[in-house]
Parts: structure tokens; C-alpha cells; sequence
């Protein structure tokens, strides 16, 4: 039977993947075990490897990217589901999309060019000046750093919550919101306290997506962050993530367990966005699947 | 002070309620077209012929292209979708026809969590199979790297379009006498064809431009490589190595670089779109 061993193939590569990146890792596992986790010296010289930094900067920066994607994602979707007339909803749809397929390096061009010299001439300059006693935004801005990055990395989650959200809505059934109707109440009455409720775990679902594509957004990332291995209170101070620093120290790796490290860091990144991925599957599962929807 | 009664105020509620979710939906739209406006300003005036058709000049040496990254994006990616084609399809039409039960559904879950795994962790999946065992960095590492991340595209859109088949179109074809086999590859997969092709075409888009993994598989060249055995340039991976670097004319040329991909991928979405639409109607 082809069809079953083409499955077998595509099932083996994705154990493979994980096996191939466990098995790479042993060398540092061995060597540091779990305090690799929650150590930040990361030296190459003298062979002490920490992730704690890269693990600060990954989670920090795609939290940020979320609470300011959310919302306008969600928002943004039941316009397109709910209110927008057709001849608008299509439209804007698609080039929500196409905002979606843009590839990451161009948003990282776009942040480390456009976006970081405004980051650092105004934004940054005027929190500081009207939420500087907040140590979040206290210090330099260097326009490079974890509250840029944070901001690319909305900007790319952003089109992702917004087209599952849409379709979690239009899923909703109608019915549903007719009984509202029937009630007297206002499309947005109907939105606010009918659809929206339904569809919750779902969008749930959907933004925990759109984290999980933050936490392994690479490129962009690693053009704006700044790229220091250090954990600091200040949003504006440059930041690491695990991804980038695989991106930029992976070929420059001298030794056998530089390297491991190095994978890794890799392995973390995946077995966080394996429990991220399996979560946000089963919110919208929830929801697709009470309608009746694979 | 005059009062508002109930249902205006609710209606007044009402319109300022979608009012915002009009605003939050025309940010992002015009996020996009303002990304897209920079990135045509910049990158427009650097795109000639000799953009196109040279390979890299040496630092300091005026002039030069991409030549060899387009040739060498187009080479990784091909070689990618032949490949990943029929592992996708095939287990695509396995989920569509046996597709009940324990391990169907594993698969399946596999299959979605796969295409939320880090393009970075598969690249480095990549380089431990076929660029450490061999010691040098290679195309066809980098194509296996894509193949990977265009799998789960494929496969969820090939069962999807064979489930949206109608049951009778393959009834009927067993009804005239044709094996299981032949009904399922004369009758069901070309009725589901445009939505597979759709498909392909996303996850082709997908790939195009990603960045992260290939710089520890295909690694780049300034040369002209068609070996895929070898080292080769690929057009992102230029962009990326150009933006960072300190020089005023390859940071002209990465935008003009990011000019070119974005065509390429908005083309490819465009024709996805049209090719699914013209079929199915809608």
C-alpha cells in the first residue's frame, strides 16, 4: 500500500526530528543537565553554556508581541466576520493575508531600517519621558532592542490571529445569533454576548497560535533584538532569543560541545513549541469540532 | 440635559463598538501597505539588469546582483516540491481514505503541530542528517529542511480537497466497474485537483523567503554553484547577510532583493487564489 508507506515516511520524519535534535543534545545534557535551564553565564571560552537569557528573551518579547496583537486581532477579525459588508470584508481579508505571506526577513529589513531609528528617536524617547518611573522603560533606547522586537514580532502574529480568528466566527451558527436578533438586540449585542462567548476557546486558540509563531520567529528577530546575552528589567535594553542565537553563533561553533549546546537550545525551542502547538490545537479543535468541523 | 433612552444608547454603544473593530482590521491593512510602500521606495531604483543577471561583485567593487541567489532559491525550492509532493499527497489521500480511528488522528495532530515547529529547529534537523555526516554544507540540505515544512501544508490540503469531493463521484465509478485505485485516481483526485494544487502552491509560498534554516544548510556563495551538492546562494539569505552588513550599496541591494521576494510570493498567493477560485466558483 503507497498510501500508507508515504504516512510512514511522513510520520518517521517527524519522530526523526525529534530524536535527531535529543540525541545531538546529549553531549550538553550530560555535561550540564537541568542547570542549563536556569544558568546565564554563556561562554564559549570557557565551555560554560546557560540558557537562562535566551529564555528570557524568547518568552518576554513573544508575551509582549501577543498582548499587543490580541487585541487588535481579535477586533480586526469580527470586523471581517461579522460587520464588514462583503464587498469590504473580501478585500481586506486578502490583504490581511497577504500580510501574513510576507517573507520574515523583509519585516526584519523593515524593523532594522524604518522601525528602530523611529523606536529610538521618538517612541522610545517619549516613554521615557511620560513612563519613565516605570523600570520597564527606564534607561537608554539603542532603537535595537526587546520592545522593537517585541513590536516586529506583533506586526507578524498579527495577520495569523486575525485570519483564525475569522473563520472560528464564521463557524459560529447563525442560529445563534438570530435568537439574539429575535431579542431585539444590536449586531454588536449579538457579537458581544453570543458569538463572541462561542468562539472564546478557539480565539484562545488562535492567539496562543500566533504565540507559538512568535517564540520561533527567527530572522526578523535577530535583526532588531541587538543580540546580548543579558537579562535586564528595561524593555529598551538589546535582548537574545533562543532562535537568534542558534542563527548567529551556529557556524561559528568550534568544539563538540559548543555545538550540542547550541542544539540544544534548538531542543528547547522545539518542546516549547510542541506544548504551545498541542494547547492551542485542542482550544480550536473545541470549537470547530462542536460544529461540526475537522 | 436631554436622556437617552435605552436603545439609542445601546445602538450609540453599537456603532462605536465596530467602529473599533473597523479601525483594528484597517491598522493591520495598513501596516501591510506601509511595509510595502518602504520596501518599493527603497528598493525600486536598484533593480536593473545587472541586478539580475550578475553574481555578487568583491566588497568595494561597484555593481554586482543576485543572479546566482534567484537561480539559487529556485534550484532549493524545486528540488523541495518534487520531493515533497508525493510524501504529502500520498499521506493526504491516506488520512481522506482511511482516515478513521487512533492513528489517523495522530498523524493528523502530528501534522498540525509540525507546522508550528520553529523553521530554525527543522533546519537544525537539517544539518545533524545530511550536513555533519558529509562536512560540508549543501543545497539538497537546505531543500530537505523546506521539504519538512511544506509537508504539513500539503497533506492537510490534500485531505481536505478529497473531502470535499462528493461520496458519489467515487460511488459511481465503482458502480461502472473500476477498481478502488482507479476510481480513487481517475475520479476522486481530479475532481479535488485545484484544491490540492491551492494547496501547493501555499506551501510553495510558505517556503519562499524563509531564511532561518538555510544558513547552516545551503550556507550561501558569491559564486555561481548549480552543484546541489555544494554550497549555494539563495535570495533571502543574501537580503539577511546584506542588511547586517556595514555597506551602503548592499543594503540598496537587499531591499531591492526584498522587492523581488515579495513579488514572488504575493504572485504566488495571487495565482493560488485565482486557480482555486476559477474551479470552485467562488
Amino acid at each position: 500500500m503507497i498510501v500508507r508507506g508515504a504516512t510512514g515516511i511522513f510520520v518517521l520524519l517527524i519522530t526523526g526530528l525529534f530524536i535527531e535534535l535529543f540525541v545531538n543534545s546529549l553531549p550538553s545534557i550530560r555535561q550540564f543537565g537541568l542547570s542549563f535551564l536556569w544558568t546565564s553565564e554563556w561562554n564559549p571560552v570557557t565551555e560554560r553554556f546557560g540558557a537562562l537569557p535566551f529564555i528570557y528573551g524568547t518568552v518576554v518579547s513573544s508575551l509582549i508581541a501577543l498582548a499587543l496583537a490580541a487585541g487588535v486581532g481579535i477586533l480586526g477579525a469580527a470586523f471581517l466576520a461579522e460587520f464588514a459588508p462583503r464587498y469590504i470584508a473580501i478585500p481586506l481579508g486578502f490583504l490581511i493575508e497577504l500580510l501574513a505571506a510576507v517573507p520574515s526577513v523583509v519585516y526584519g529589513l523593515w524593523g532594522l531600517f524604518a522601525l528602530a531609528p523611529a523606536m529610538q528617536h521618538y517612541i522610545e524617547p517619549a516613554l521615557q519621558r511620560y513612563l519613565g518611573f516605570l523600570p520597564i522603560f527606564a534607561g537608554p533606547g539603542y532603537g535595537v532592542g526587546l520592545l522593537t522586537a517585541a513590536f516586529i514580532l506583533a506586526i507578524i502574529i498579527v495577520p495569523t490571529i486575525i485570519a483564525i480568528s475569522r473563520d472560528l466566527l464564521q463557524a459560529v451558527p447563525s442560529e445563534l445569533r438570530e435568537a439574539m436578533f429575535a431579542l431585539r438586540a444590536t449586531r454588536w449585542d449579538a457579537f458581544k454576548m453570543a458569538v463572541l462567548p462561542y468562539a472564546r476557546p478557539g480565539i484562545f486558540g488562535a492567539c496562543i497560535l500566533g504565540l507559538g509563531r512568535a517564540l520561533g520567529e527567527t530572522i526578523a528577530t535577530t535583526m532588531v533584538i541587538g543580540n546580548r546575552p543579558a537579562i535586564s528589567m528595561s524593555l529598551f535594553a538589546p535582548s537574545y532569543t533562543l532562535s537568534s542565537v542558534i542563527a548567529n553563533e551556529f557556524t561559528e561553533a568550534t568544539t563538540s560541545v559548543y555545538l550540542s549546546a547550541l542544539i540544544e537550545l534548538g531542543l528547547v525551542l522545539f518542546l516549547i513549541s510542541v506544548v504551545v502547538n498541542s494547547l492551542a490545537r485542542l482550544l480550536m479543535r473545541a470549537v470547530f469540532g462542536a460544529v461540526g468541523r475537522k | 440635559m436631554t436622556r437617552i433612552d435605552h436603545a439609542t444608547r445601546r445602538r450609540l454603544w453599537g456603532a462605536i463598538g465596530v467602529f473599533g473593530t473597523a479601525l483594528c482590521a484597517g491598522t493591520a491593512a495598513v501596516l501591510l501597505l506601509l511595509i510595502l510602500g518602504y520596501v518599493v521606495r527603497q528598493g525600486v531604483g536598484a533593480i536593473d539588469v545587472p541586478f539580475l543577471t550578475q553574481v555578487p561583485h568583491p566588497v568595494g567593487v561597484p555593481g554586482g546582483g543576485v543572479a546566482n541567489g534567484i537561480v539559487g532559491s529556485l534550484i532549493i525550492v524545486g528540488i523541495a516540491t518534487i520531493v515533497a509532493i508525493p510524501i504529502g499527497v500520498l499521506t493526504g489521500i491516506y488520512l481522506a481514505l482511511f482516515g478513521r480511528g487512533k492513528f489517523p488522528d495522530l498523524v493528523r495532530f502530528m501534522s498540525d503541530v509540525l507546522s508550528g515547529i520553529p523553521s530554525i529547529a527543522i533546519g537544525l534537523f537539517a544539518y545533524t542528517l545530511l550536513v555533519q555526516p558529509f562536512g560540508h554544507f549543501s543545497a539538497v540540505s537546505a531543500a530537505f529542511a523546506f521539504m519538512v515544512m511544506m509537508l504539513p501544508i500539503i497533506v492537510r490540503a490534500t485531505e481536505g480537497a478529497i473531502d470535499s469531493v462528493p461520496n458519489t463521484v467515487y460511488e459511481s465509478a465503482l458502480a461502472l466497474g473500476s477498481s478502488t485505485y482507479a476510481s480513487i485516481i481517475r475520479a476522486v483526485l481530479p475532481a479535488a485537483r485545484p484544491a490540492i494544487v491551492t494547496g501547493l502552491l501555499l506551501a510553495i509560498a510558505r517556503v519562499t523567503g524563509e531564511t532561518a534554516p538555510l544558513l547552516f544548510t545551503a550556507f550561501g556563495s558569491q559564486f555561481w554553484v548549480l552543484n546541489p551538492f555544494r554550497p549555494m546562494a539563495e535570495l533571502s539569505l543574501q537580503i539577511f547577510t546584506y542588511a547586517l552588513s556595514p555597506y551602503e550599496s548592499w543594503h540598496q541591494q537587499a531591499w531591492a532583493g526584498a522587492l523581488l521576494l515579495i513579488l514572488a510570493v504575493f504572485m504566488l498567493n495571487l495565482i493560488a487564489r485565482l486557480a482555486f477560485a476559477r474551479r470552485t466558483g467562488i
